[in-house]
């Protein structure tokens, strides 16, 4: 009798869990269209015939297949000088915050430091507090690095949260690696080179993606501090089209009298294009580096967690 | 009188080195190499210091030296010409903040849109715990990985990126009119980014679209901390999956969602400016400008510096008060705190 019960209960309770199992499945089936749909979306579009992108018709697969898109952005001169400043601004301030990053979270563990703790807090501090963006950025023009290349880079190079995470990563370390090298009469820069670095390098990788993805990204400081148009990376350019485009369609919604000069505009092939072009340019060095290392977004984060 | 002269002795680096030879003459060998010994992991100290010198003047000039621009919230100063003693103007600029019932609405309404998006934000900020939650009910695990993998990338694309995607989705030729146009819901296109209704509910949804699943990690790596034999225990017990969430996963994850929430707590006024700013148009102004945003379009909008400084500067010090006012809760209750 309390078998059969049992049993009924079981029965029902699995009831209960297959559906919350085909429920979730559903939901993050729809999750996950949600988040890639829209990528999918503005690559066909850029593949597909200009004249079809342009009156929206390209919803699920790509008609009229072309790369004349691609081949002309290729061709296009600001692009070009966008997409080097761009890759420069990552290559060159990714190692300047990766290199600073783990020697500064080195160096703070070394417990003989003049006022080490000292050092240590101020650097910690700014995290929890800044001037804002106008003193920031006269700063930063009394320092002449307005409208020069390395105002994308200098700023960047000592991240609190960084070296909090490599100096975390360098005290689960035992102390005996260093003190082995002392020994041997090792001076602390060669300590650093020859024997954390190849240690740490887990953490730097993570430091790497994520400093990257931001110099990639970044946005903001090009709209504060540059004007020079040779200086504008990938981002800048693409926000330009968008605002140009944005400026277009508003123009045309207030007036009926530019409204066929703004239709003449969509319909000669490009407004569509090139922005989705340029959309998908920027975003596919982020799609093919994110899979592979999300292992090492997520170490960061965690031990992040760990700290923080 | 003695002592003191040592002290002198001390306090100069060169009458030091001197006192240790006259000593060495006194003394037995053993205590003099002993005193050099030090003198030299004295040196060693500095130098380490030294090396890290340059690095430290980096974060003096870029983030302790801009701390001097919020005198500019005291004078009246013109961008090209520097500033003089005689530009000194007090309280101005911040008695201006308030001086007629016209900006005292627009700050109003700045203030109401921070305080609305920050507000959505913080009402929400459970989501991301149920869904890593419910994430951790999908059995069939390569299926799970690409969800998480999937639904973590928006973060790692830019605001310029997300509102290009908007565009691309939402303008008038977009997906969606065609959508609603070959489904005969409507016939004329809407202006989806144009308008200037529901800009607080779309802005929040778009930030959720980017950060769920990022902000689902924390609770996932969580999750998988929680002691397996609770559950064991709980299956026995005949509990199902729902008891389960309820009893066992969502206790253990509420000391991590209450960190979370106390650090967005402390970052209420800070919405940041990027989203806002590509977001921002002619029509939706209005409802779109958050603290941030305001600070800029005051500053390089219509060259008001001066009003601009004053007001980050009110905003840098209600931060800090909330900042400190979420750590003190989080020792108060958890007893430890996070700064």
């Amino acid at each position: 009798m309390s078998r059969i019960k049992i049993q009924k209960h079981k029965m029902h309770q699995s009831f209960g869990d297959n559906l919350l199992a085909v429920v979730c499945y559903i939901l993050y089936a729809l999750c996950a269209i949600v988040c890639i749909y829209p990528f999918y979306y503005i690559f066909i579009n850029t593949i597909s015939a200009n004249d079809l992108s342009a009156r929206g018709v390209i919803l699920f697969w790509p008609r009229g297949v072309h790369i004349q898109n691609y081949i002309s952005a290729l061709r296009t001169e600001g692009l070009f000088q966008a997409a080097k400043i761009s890759v420069m601004r990552t290559v060159l301030g990714t190692v300047g915050t990766v290199g600073a990053s783990a020697f500064l979270g080195f160096m703070f563990t070394q417990e003989n430091m003049w006022h080490r703790k000292l050092w240590y807090r101020l650097v910690v501090a700014t995290m929890y507090f800044n001037a804002g963006i106008i003193p920031w950025y006269l700063t930063m023009r009394n320092l002449g690095l307005t409208n020069n290349f390395w105002g994308y880079v200098f700023p960047a190079i000592v991240s609190p949260f960084y070296i909090i995470l490599t100096k975390t990563f360098v005290e689960s370390i035992p102390k005996e690696l260093q003190e082995a090298a002392q020994i041997d009469g090792a001076g602390i820069m060669k300590i650093f080179l020859r024997i954390m670095l190849p240690v740490i390098k887990p953490i730097m990788a993570t430091i790497a993606i994520f400093s990257a993805v931001n110099q990639w990204n970044a946005f903001q400081d090009t709209l504060l501090l540059v004007t020079d148009t040779k200086l504008y990376p990938l981002q800048f350019i693409l926000y330009q089209y968008l605002n140009q485009a944005s400026s277009l369609s508003s123009l045309a919604k207030n007036t009926s009298s530019t409204a066929s000069l703004a239709a003449a505009v969509a319909t000669t092939q490009t407004a569509t294009s090139v922005r989705m072009t340029v959309t998908i340019i920027v975003v596919l060095p982020i799609m093919l580096i994110y899979p592979i290392f999300q292992k090492y977004f997520v170490k960061g984060i965690m031990v992040g967690a760990v700290k923080g | 009188m003695k002592e003191v002269h040592f002290q002198i002795l001390n306090g100069c680096p060169l009458l030091r080195e001197l006192s240790i030879l006259s000593k060495l003459s006194l003394s037995g060998q053993g205590g003099v190499s002993m005193k050099i010994f030090q003198n030299k992991k004295k040196w060693n100290s500095i130098k380490l210091f030294l090396f890290v010198l340059p690095f430290i003047a980096l974060v003096l000039v870029f983030s302790y030296y801009p701390l001097y621009g919020w005198v500019y919230a005291f004078f009246d100063y013109k961008p090209p010409k520097p500033f003089s003693i005689n530009d000194f103007v007090g309280l101005k600029w911040f008695k201006s903040l308030v001086e007629n019932p016209i900006k005292i609405n627009q700050l109003v309404q700045v203030l109401k849109n921070t305080f609305a998006m920050s507000g959505i934000t913080l009402a929400t900020s459970w989501l991301p715990m149920i869904f890593a939650v419910f994430m951790n009910e999908l059995r069939f695990i390569p299926f799970r990985k690409f969800v998480q993998t999937v639904t973590t990338l928006p973060n790692f694309i830019s605001w310029v990126l997300v509102y290009s995607v908007a565009y691309s989705l939402f303008n008038s030729t977009g997906m969606a009119n065609t959508l609603l146009q070959s489904l005969g819901i409507t016939t004329e296109p809407i202006l989806f980014l144009q308008s200037s209704t529901n800009v607080w509910l779309t802005m929040w949804l778009w930030l959720t679209w980017k950060n769920l699943g990022w902000s689902a990690i924390m609770y996932i790596a969580a999750i998988s901390g929680i002691d397996d034999e609770m559950y064991q225990a709980a299956r026995v017990d005949g509990a199902s999956r729902m008891q389960m969430i309820w009893y066992i996963t969502i206790p253990s994850l509420l000391p991590t969602y209450f960190v979370l929430l106390m650090l967005s707590i402390a970052n209420f006024l800070s919405n940041g400016m990027e989203q806002y700013y590509v977001f921002q148009n002619a029509f939706n102004k209005e409802t779109i400008q958050v603290l941030d945003l305001y600070v800029y379009n005051t500053a390089m909008g219509s060259g008001s510096y001066s009003v601009s400084v004053a007001i980050s500067m009110l905003k840098s010090v209600v931060s800090l008060i909330l900042l400190f006012f979420a750590n003190s809760m989080s020792k108060l209750i958890r007893g430890e705190s996070f700064l």
